[in-house]
């Protein structure tokens, strides 16, 4: 019988421990295809990978893609495949890792990667909250959003508005591709696919940084179903995080 | 082998490159930034790679993930740098990263001053970042010194998968010495001697394995047996990795403890007491974790010692490990000074003449 589908090799059989209606899944998902493809493409050496997982939801993510892995410190992911990729120059590196960790904490390292204009490609996955620790509130939280640390919602006078990571990188020099995207519908799942792999193929042409973001869901902590997750997502982060390409300079 | 005077901080580089090491992660700070100077100048020459990190924070990242894959690697700082980059040597000692960590300690606390300083041995020895574990720290007193340990160095992180430190005072960096350098080490990464190594596994491969740089275990028995993979490899270098040095003290009626910069003032005390007709002599530990506490008890409690005079560029911190090897058996006094003002021969000699006549 012909295999018409089977399960990517760039992730192990470990089972996820992520909370139902997690998008974190998914986007797992296209990335290991991603690798997957350009290997049975001819593109990329099988074993010439090494990937960077963050802290807080996907601190794990080590345990998931089948490849040579790092846990890095919070928000140290982009040092951590800095010093990977200078090491190893013929590999192809990512981070993959979330707004706490990216938007945060480890601000000073994403923006010092996409200065350098670091070969490498994170993948930065944005729900607009701190899942691992319970539900904070992020840089990326919306303006009014119920947080366990903005009980009454974040006020804009008192922390600010919300951090949009894609357009601050894609206006420094060293970034090379930037785009946002989500995976709320099959149509968008398909259009982050075809971003993460031209990030990675970008990355094989020797290009400079790439990072694509992607709106995540945070069903636990929003405080909603997997199913009024998405809506939330599609009426209120979508207007404020707009979707698209915000820099490419293979296209220029 | 001719020998060549040598600032410190570029013997010590040059050392480090001869050593093996060809990835360079640094940040400017005084008094060690002639290292990444050094370094970015000569890495790209042997092949290797400088780059000047944002930040320490980011460098000890760097470093990392460069030591993840197997490659020698090296970061230096100066105190409030290492400061910084507690948070990341913590995570090379939870991941049993092979590397090398240079301290050019100056005045302390918080931004202090630039001068030379023992102000860190505190954060060396005693662990300046979080959770259990150790560096194998050296601490040479002189540029020669620092040399040799720095040829075994990367030798001995490999052999026990944890990070170096070398807690060096700023004099060591900044002075210049004649120095035998010694010859090119050819180093590669192989992977059979490094299975931990992220060198390029890949699907299909044994799974045992796949490289995978980590210091989280979630559930609190991987944990605790991870920990004991630790305390293990520092049982192993405790009894294996001590090293000191006794200076006349076989008929020494007053010892003095000193290490780096400050001992070699000491031995000139020394010299110079034993010619007025004192009974003097020095004990040095050369490596300060793990503390040759055997060894300088047996110096120090030896019959015909009367006492004790520890001697830093700090408020004392190395005297509790002197206080801990003695156990009470010798009285210990104390002579120090902060802001990184080193003691005077006479200073040192006036401290033992009252200790003596206060017997």
């Amino acid at each position: 019988m012909a295999v018409v589908f089977e399960r990517t090799k760039m992730l192990t059989d470990k089972q996820f421990h992520y909370c139902p209606g997690c998008n974190h899944g998914i986007i797992h998902r296209l990335v290991a295809e991603s690798i997957d493809e350009l290997i049975q493409e001819g593109k990329l050496e099988a074993g010439n990978v090494m990937g960077v997982a963050p802290v807080g939801c996907s601190v794990f993510a080590y345990d998931y893609f089948n490849c040579d892995m790092y846990e890095a410190a919070h928000g140290r992911a982009p040092a951590v495949a800095t010093g990977a990729k200078r090491a190893r120059p013929g590999t192809l590196v990512f981070t993959y890792q979330g707004d706490g960790d990216l938007a945060s904490i480890g601000t000073a390292e994403i923006v010092h990667a996409a200065h350098r204009g670091e070969k490498i490609v994170t993948i930065f996955v944005n729900n607009a909250i701190y899942g691992m620790t319970g539900g904070q509130m992020a840089p990326t939280t919306l303006v009014g959003q119920k947080t366990t640390t903005s009980p009454h919602g974040r006020d804009e006078a008192w922390c600010g508005a919300p951090i949009k990571m894609s357009e601050m990188l894609s206006e420094v020099p060293g970034s090379y591709y930037i785009e946002r995207c989500a995976v709320n519908t099959n149509a968008n799942i398909l259009k982050t696919k075809k971003a993460i792999k031209k990030a990675f193929q970008y990355q094989l042409e020797g290009k400079g940084f790439c990072m694509i973001e992607v709106l995540s869901t945070c069903p636990t902590n929003w405080g909603l179903s997997p199913v009024e997750a998405m809506k939330w997502l599609e009426e209120n982060m979508i207007p404020y995080y707009p979707l698209g390409v915000k820099k490419d300079k293979g296209a220029e | 082998m001719a020998l060549t005077l040598m600032k410190g901080s570029e013997a010590i580089a040059e050392a480090a490159i001869r050593a093996g090491a060809r990835f360079f992660f640094g940040y400017p700070i005084t008094p060690q930034t002639e290292i990444p100077e050094y370094m970015s100048e000569r890495m790209p020459e042997v092949g290797g790679c400088f780059l000047q990190a944002e930040s320490e924070v980011a460098a000890i990242n760097m470093v990392y993930g460069a030591a993840g894959t197997g490659a020698r690697v090296i970061t230096s700082s100066s105190s409030p740098g290492v400061s910084l980059k507690q948070e990341g040597i913590s995570y090379c000692a939870g991941a049993q990263l092979p590397c090398v960590i240079l301290n050019v300690m100056r005045g302390g606390p918080g931004l202090g001053n630039i001068q030379a300083s023992q102000g860190d041995y505190f954060q060396g020895v005693k662990g300046g970042g979080n959770g259990d574990y150790h560096l194998l720290t050296y601490a040479p007193s002189s540029v020669q010194e620092a040399i040799d340990i720095m040829m075994f160095a990367f030798d001995k992180a490999e052999k026990y998968r944890m990070p170096v430190l070398f807690l060096a005072d700023g004099i060591i960096a900044q002075m210049m010495e004649p120095v035998e350098m010694p010859e090119m080490v050819d180093y590669k990464v192989d992977p059979e001697k490094k299975p931990w190594a992220c060198t390029g596994w890949k699907p299909g491969d044994d799974p045992a394995k796949r490289g995978v740089i980590n210091s989280i275990f979630i559930d609190t028995e991987s944990l605790s047996e991870h920990n004991e993979v630790l305390q293990e490899q520092y049982r192993l270098a405790k009894a294996n990795e001590q090293m000191w040095e006794c200076y006349k003290t076989e008929d020494a009626e007053f010892i003095i403890t000193a290490f780096g910069t400050v001992a070699r003032i000491g031995k000139t005390v020394v010299d110079q007491m034993r010619a007025e007709g004192h009974k003097v002599g020095l004990f040095r530990p050369i490596t300060v974790w793990p503390y040759p506490y055997d060894a300088l008890k047996a110096a120090c409690c030896a019959p015909q010692v009367k006492g004790i005079l520890d001697v830093e560029v700090n408020e004392g911190q190395m005297l509790e490990d002197v206080k801990l090897a003695v156990e009470g058996q010798k009285p210990i006094e104390f002579f120090g000074h902060f802001g990184s003002q080193f003691p005077t021969t006479g200073e040192i000699r006036n401290k033992i003449l009252e200790m003596k006549e206060a017997m």
